[in-house]
């Protein structure tokens, strides 16, 4: 904008805020927070090294990784990784199983710690209440390493429940595909409905005992007053965590499974994780598997972002 | 502490159906909690049960048959078992010292209200929750670019701050007053005095929060050092008990036993196993329950 010598003036005179030059500003703010620049360095330092380095590193995923040649040596090959994938004959097998194990889980796992949190609060006597609290909050701390060994060692063709079943004809449990998403999907329920349940039982401390009283005056009996006052004090918070978990239906982890499967039971149990954990680190095929992983993180990022914009719209509230 | 629930009084002419419904919901809890304690009680009886006798019984358990210690003699002759547990006792020391103490100080600088690029910052650690590089990547840097393969650090390093802690202790820090910090400031305290001597004593409960998240996480993670550990002595607790319990890799604690016994043996090693890997976390848990809950309370506010 071209400005008069006049109008200058005119400027200069009105009271207007003086607005500093921008470095002015900055450079005011780290003097005088110079102690928290100092402490949040090594903190920014590690996202910079380990979470934003993955981030550039993922461009092998576009080349022919080389480890000797480094990520600036190695041939660009374009989506070329991406396309092996999509035409790979596991594509299919991996998209259905990482997505049923979700689906089982949504169906299965996510109603339980609600379930349970309801139950808990039914409880008339005190000491009884925190028993149950504190037993179904245990599993949660047990190593998964440990669980899936007491799978393996109560589910083997002559194991604990097979002794207590008695059958003529004893089964293998974990080596039989069409046991594992039950049993994937149910001991992750063991392990975590007590923990699952602490955020509901934190929503219904909240609730006003006098809604109780309320509605026991208009003649509701326990199960009324549940389906009426606990239930919808509750909703937002399942709604809130129902879009979030439809955010993370493709995300499934390869921690547990990796120690539950065997090639016997690949067929159900392998998932998009644990193929890039095979591909990736057992046989060093680079590229590729970081290729499937980017796939798979973007795919997950997509869903996140479309469950929060959903939430917001539905419920006001949201991640960010 | 557990979660204190309004109180729910029994009303005055209970119907049957009521009736009915709340002895259904006792039931319920008490089967849920058989179920949830009585593999572990199985595993524990079992682990002093005499082999020969364990092979032989078919079904439920409830009380050892026989005792014995052999099992656990055995395991802590195993100088993986013990080396593991050295390794494990580092890294949950070591680590989550770490952990707690970048936690506290992203925290404390995050919860300032006038740092200039606070709200950029934070959105550059918060991005990292939702995307990242992936195993792969996070794998070649450590090993390869790092260097950090084979050894303890590649188990402790790549984790130190949990964005999730952060956030949760960030909550916490908002909700100290700000007057004890104007005051400190007048006395002449600098930052690192206001976090060290005011924040952290005053948000201790979330501070035991972050040391029990961090502390159990180090001490029941496999992958990591699944992935970048090689030398069988470097190998944490996780690891070793992955080999007994999964790979059913019972032979060097079972030497001088005929083949016949090595099975029968193997079993009560398995459940040893698991228990002196498990009871330390048993052991702290009850102490620590009462912290928990209310640091989960925060995460879910947040969220």
């Amino acid at each position: 904008m071209r400005t008069t010598a006049t109008s200058l003036e005119v400027v200069a005179t009105l009271p207007l805020p003086v607005r500093k030059p921008r470095w002015q500003v900055v450079s005011r703010d780290l003097r005088r927070n110079k102690h928290i620049y100092l402490m949040l360095l090594p903190v920014l330092l590690y996202y910079v090294v380990f979470h934003y380095g993955p981030m550039y590193g993922v461009i092998i995923a576009f080349q022919d990784f080389n480890p000797v040649k480094g990520v600036f040596g190695s041939k660009w090959v374009g989506l070329q990784n991406f396309q092996d994938f999509f035409s790979s004959v596991y594509f299919g097998r991996l998209i259905f199983n990482t997505i049923a194990l979700n689906v089982l889980d949504l169906v299965f796992g996510f109603p339980a710690p609600i379930v349970l949190a309801l139950l808990i609060n039914e409880l008339r006597w005190n000491p009884f209440k925190r028993l149950v609290q504190t037993v179904t909050y245990l599993p949660h701390f047990i190593s998964v390493v440990v669980v899936v060994g007491m799978l393996v060692d109560f589910l083997a063709r002559d194991g604990l429940v097979n002794q207590v079943l008695a059958t003529t004809d004893p089964i293998a449990y974990l080596q039989s595909p069409d046991w594992f998403r039950q049993l994937y999907v149910g001991s992750g329920i063991w392990q975590h409905v007590g923990w699952g349940s602490i955020v509901y039982l934190a929503a219904i401390a909240t609730v006003d005992p006098q809604l109780y009283d309320a509605a026991k005056v208009d003649g509701a009996g326990r199960f009324r007053q549940m389906w009426h006052v606990t239930i919808p004090w509750i909703l937002p918070t399942i709604v809130i965590l129902l879009i979030l978990r439809m955010g993370a239906m493709m995300t499934i982890g390869y921690e547990k499974i990796i120690l539950m499967y065997n090639p016997l039971t690949y067929e159900t149990a392998d998932v998009i994780s644990t193929y890039v954990y095979r591909r990736g680190i057992l046989q060093a095929d680079f590229s590729f598997s970081a290729a499937v992983g980017l796939f798979n993180s973007l795919i997950n990022f997509g869903l996140l972002i479309g469950a929060n914009r959903l939430s917001r719209r539905l419920t006001e509230h949201s991640l960010w | 502490m557990v979660i204190a629930l309004p109180r729910r009084p029994r009303a005055f002419r209970e119907s049957p159906s009521e009736r009915a419904f709340g002895i259904a919901t006792v039931a319920i809890l008490v089967a849920l909690m058989a179920v949830t304690l009585y593999p572990l009680m199985y595993v524990l009886v079992a682990s002093f049960s005499l082999p020969g006798e364990l092979t032989q019984h078919r079904g439920l358990l409830f009380a050892p048959l026989g005792f014995t210690l052999e099992a656990y003699r055995r395991v802590f002759e195993n100088p993986v078992i013990l080396s593991g547990y050295r390794n494990t006792v580092f890294i949950v020391v070591v680590g989550t010292t770490i952990n707690v103490f970048m936690t506290a100080l992203g925290a404390y600088a995050l919860s300032r209200r006038n740092v200039l690029f606070r709200d950029p910052l934070m959105f550059f650690i918060v991005f990292t929750m939702f995307f990242g590089g992936g195993l792969i990547p996070t794998y070649l840097l450590v090993s390869q670019t790092l260097h950090l393969g084979n050894s303890l650090w590649a188990l402790i390093l790549p984790g130190a701050v949990h964005t999730l802690n952060l956030i949760i202790m960030r909550t916490a820090f908002n909700a100290v007053p700000v007057a004890l910090e104007e005051a400190a400031r007048i006395d002449g305290a600098n930052d690192w005095t206001i976090l060290f001597r005011i924040y952290l004593p005053l948000s201790w409960p979330v501070v035991a929060v972050m040391i029990l998240f961090y502390g159990v996480s180090h001490w029941n993670a496999f992958f990591s050092a699944l992935v970048y550990i090689r030398d069988r002595d470097l190998y944490p607790l996780q690891l070793v008990l992955r080999e007994i319990l999964i790979s059913s890799n019972v032979q060097n604690m079972a030497t001088d036993v005929s083949s016949g016994d090595v099975l029968a043996i193997g079993e009560t090693i398995k459940y040893a196993t698991i228990i002196v890997a498990t009871l330390p976390i048993l052991v702290v848990y009850p102490y620590l329950q009462r912290y928990f809950v209310k640091g989960v309370a925060i995460g879910a506010i947040k969220e």
